[in-house]
């Protein structure tokens, strides 16, 4: 029973995007703060080997989401003391603490390289799970596909529909003027890169609970930059992440079904897909009115922050 | 990432006991103590490549109980592997194997510091006076296990994913994909290749790949095959693995077979070899196969009936007889050219030079 090229597309997409959705949503809240956190790679890591390791000792998958999402979170608030309280340079922070993950991980890790886990089942969704073409595809997958898309809406509302969204916004865009507004700009941007970590976290998880089932060392091979480039690509909107995030997943899944289906076409080619259908749309709509660059970011890029 | 790895290996092995800590203790009965090194690239739980190798270290120990086994695991292939060998070494090793490819050049380099330390390199080209190369031919098997899949597969597509497109990975795809339509014309092959060889979100993605595409029986060459054959598990097809002969417990349901190697004994040998001074004057490249003890067919699967269990032995008793040749003329490519003619066989160095796929591979060869 083989299913069409586009049902298996889209289901690949679904599988592929989902982790990088939910890192790019939490990159997103982290940078509309004002902080870039290029170690994302890593808080990725911290998230999927905890909640592997949680997953195997208890034995309940769910723990083991929870287990990421925190890990994440507490990962990452290292990296929000370093640049917030020791306003250390944040590419050079992000990136030491991403070696330092693969490090920690690599080590923590090993006692559960493979380790056999039952993971997170899929979950199909009655009377949706049948439907032709897109019912395996998109509605008999396990419950952190179902939520990627929620989550990246509640994220959307949050940043833009409520005023705590709206302080975190006014801290990216100028450090200064929120405080003299009366912000606290730190503490914002404290609850900013928690929340980072714990999505960064999930999207880890979902991984090594859900999407592999397996624990091995390094495993988000480069998933995390993947999400801080899908950042610019959403120009910093959990909405447009969306997109950017199945694009990728999808151009990741048409090039295994081309090879699949014995494409004439080199897998060296094939490969590069994803990366240039990235290139095409930053080409593209990269200079559109309306992009919304945090202000507070041009101090990290061009040297002129602390 | 590998250098917390390279820290911890080497204070374990500096302190001298711990070393052991968690191995059997060394029963001597009089006769002296061997050490022997062994250093791993990944991790010793792959199930894979990895594991193949640890688990030869661990039953030398439990044949010759005097020997001392020193291992490191998830070591780079730079200098981080020749400070690893000069701590073992420094704790006693005469014996060592550096057990992964790309140790050559750093390896080789301590093997000239240490005359007295033997060393055995899997797969490698470059041989001297101490430091010695094996690995073990698996094409037989690989034909052998195709007849499995050939006779086992309901769609007639068969699915492989390979790390990289090179010589040998195209030779082991080349002999399934022959044993296979040897007793199902109809089989295909479909091929994948990840340009990885360890990338756990990548090789779930293909398996998804070929089982959408109506494959339903899988077979990889790349570092770990845990997550392939858990993900073929998951979609209810069979599996087929490579590097471990312990993977079944990932696909209690699919699995069919799987080729292993299986090094204790040679590691024994050797070390036996070393203890009576003849491992000198032995040869220096030593390539086991299917007559050797050095790779091995893992336990079949629940699945797999009587008939296709028999028909797989009975070929690989015709290969250990010499009554079968893997690449037996005419073989034509996938783009229908003829390769072997009738009456000749393949030239062994094609495990070597393959860039082509052999009639019934659905893909392409680079």
């Amino acid at each position: 029973m083989s299913t069409s090229f586009f049902e298996g597309v889209l289901s690949g997409a679904a599988l592929s995007g989902t982790s990088i959705l939910y890192a790019t949503v939490g990159e997103i809240v982290g940078e509309r703060s004002g902080i870039v956190n290029l170690g994302l790679e890593g808080v990725m890591l911290v998230g999927a080997v905890t909640g592997f390791a949680a997953t195997a000792e208890t034995g309940n998958p769910y723990i083991g989401v929870m287990a990421a999402a925190v890990a994440g979170g507490v990962f990452n608030m290292v990296f929000a003391y370093l640049v917030v309280t020791r306003r250390g340079n944040q590419l050079a922070s992000g990136l030491t603490l991403m070696f330092l993950a693969l490090g920690i991980t690599a080590i923590a890790g090993k006692p559960y390289v493979g380790k056999p886990i039952a993971g997170l089942k899929d979950l199909p969704i009655p009377g949706l799970a049948g439907l032709p073409q897109v019912g395996h595809a998109l509605f008999d997958k396990d419950p952190l596909v179902y939520l990627a898309i929620p989550f990246a809406l509640a994220a959307w509302f949050l940043l833009h529909r409520t005023s705590w969204g709206l302080r975190v916004r006014s801290v990216g865009e100028s450090k200064t003027v929120a405080f003299a507004a009366g912000l606290k700009p730190e503490r914002l941007q404290y609850q900013a890169l928690l929340a980072a970590g714990v999505l960064g976290g999930i999207g880890g998880g979902h991984l090594s609970i859900a999407y592999t089932k397996t624990w091995q060392e390094g495993m988000t091979a480069g998933a995390g930059f993947i999400a801080v480039g899908l950042v610019i690509f959403a120009a910093w909107s959990p909405v447009r992440a969306i997109v950017g995030a199945l694009l990728f997943g999808g151009a990741v899944a048409i090039q295994l079904q081309m090879q699949a289906r014995g494409s004439s076409v080199s897998p060296f080619l094939l490969d590069m897909m994803p990366y240039l259908v990235v290139l095409v749309v930053l080409m593209l709509f990269g200079r559109m009115k309306g992009r919304s660059v945090p202000a507070g970011l041009k101090d990290v890029f061009e040297g002129t922050g602390r | 990432m590998k250098f917390l790895s390279l820290l911890l290996a080497i204070g374990a092995l500096s302190a001298a006991c711990s070393a052991t800590g968690s191995a059997p203790a060394v029963v001597t009965d009089g006769h002296p103590i061997f050490t022997m090194g062994i250093i791993h690239v990944g991790s010793k739980t792959d199930a894979g490549y990895n594991q193949a190798h640890a688990d030869a270290a661990a039953l030398v120990h439990q044949k010759l109980p005097y020997v001392r086994v020193l291992e490191a695991e998830n070591i780079a292939e730079n200098a981080d592997v020749t400070r690893v060998i000069e701590t073992m070494i420094a704790q006693g090793a005469k014996f060592i194997i550096p057990a992964s490819f790309g140790y050559l050049d750093p390896a080789m380099e301590a093997a000239a510091d240490h005359p007295d330390v033997m060393f055995d390199h899997p797969a490698g080209f470059k041989q001297s006076d101490n430091f010695h190369t094996y690995w073990a031919r698996s094409d037989e098997q690989s034909y052998a296990l195709g007849i499995a899949a050939g006779k086992m597969t309901k769609t007639n597509k068969l699915g492989f994913i390979g790390g990289f497109a090179i010589p040998n990975v195209l030779d082991t795809i080349n002999a399934f994909t022959l044993g296979a339509r040897s007793v199902n014309p109809k089989a295909e092959m479909h091929v994948i290749f990840d340009n990885t060889w360890s990338d756990p979100g990548k090789e779930a993605a293909s398996t998804n790949a070929l089982a959408d595409q109506g494959v339903d029986v899988v077979t990889m060459i790349v570092d770990s095959p845990i997550t392939v054959v858990q993900t073929a598990e998951q979609r209810g097809i069979y599996s087929i693995g490579f590097h471990s002969t312990d993977v079944q417990k990932y696909a209690p349901k699919g699995w069919i077979s799987g080729i292993g190697f299986t090094w204790s004994g040679f590691f024994t040998r050797e070390i036996q070899a070393i203890e009576e001074g003849t491992w000198k004057s032995h040869p220096k490249n030593i390539r086991g196969d299917l007559n050797s003890d050095m790779v091995a067919l893992a336990p079949w699967g629940p699945a797999v009936p009587q008939d296709v269990k028999s028909a797989v032995e009975a070929k690989i008793g015709e290969f250990k007889a010499g009554r079968a040749e893997v690449f037996a003329g005419p073989i034509k490519d996938n783009k229908g050219q003829l390769r072997i003619p009738q009456g000749q066989v393949g030239d062994p160095s094609l495990v070597n030079t393959f860039d082509w796929f052999v009639e019934g591979v659905v893909g392409q060869g680079q």
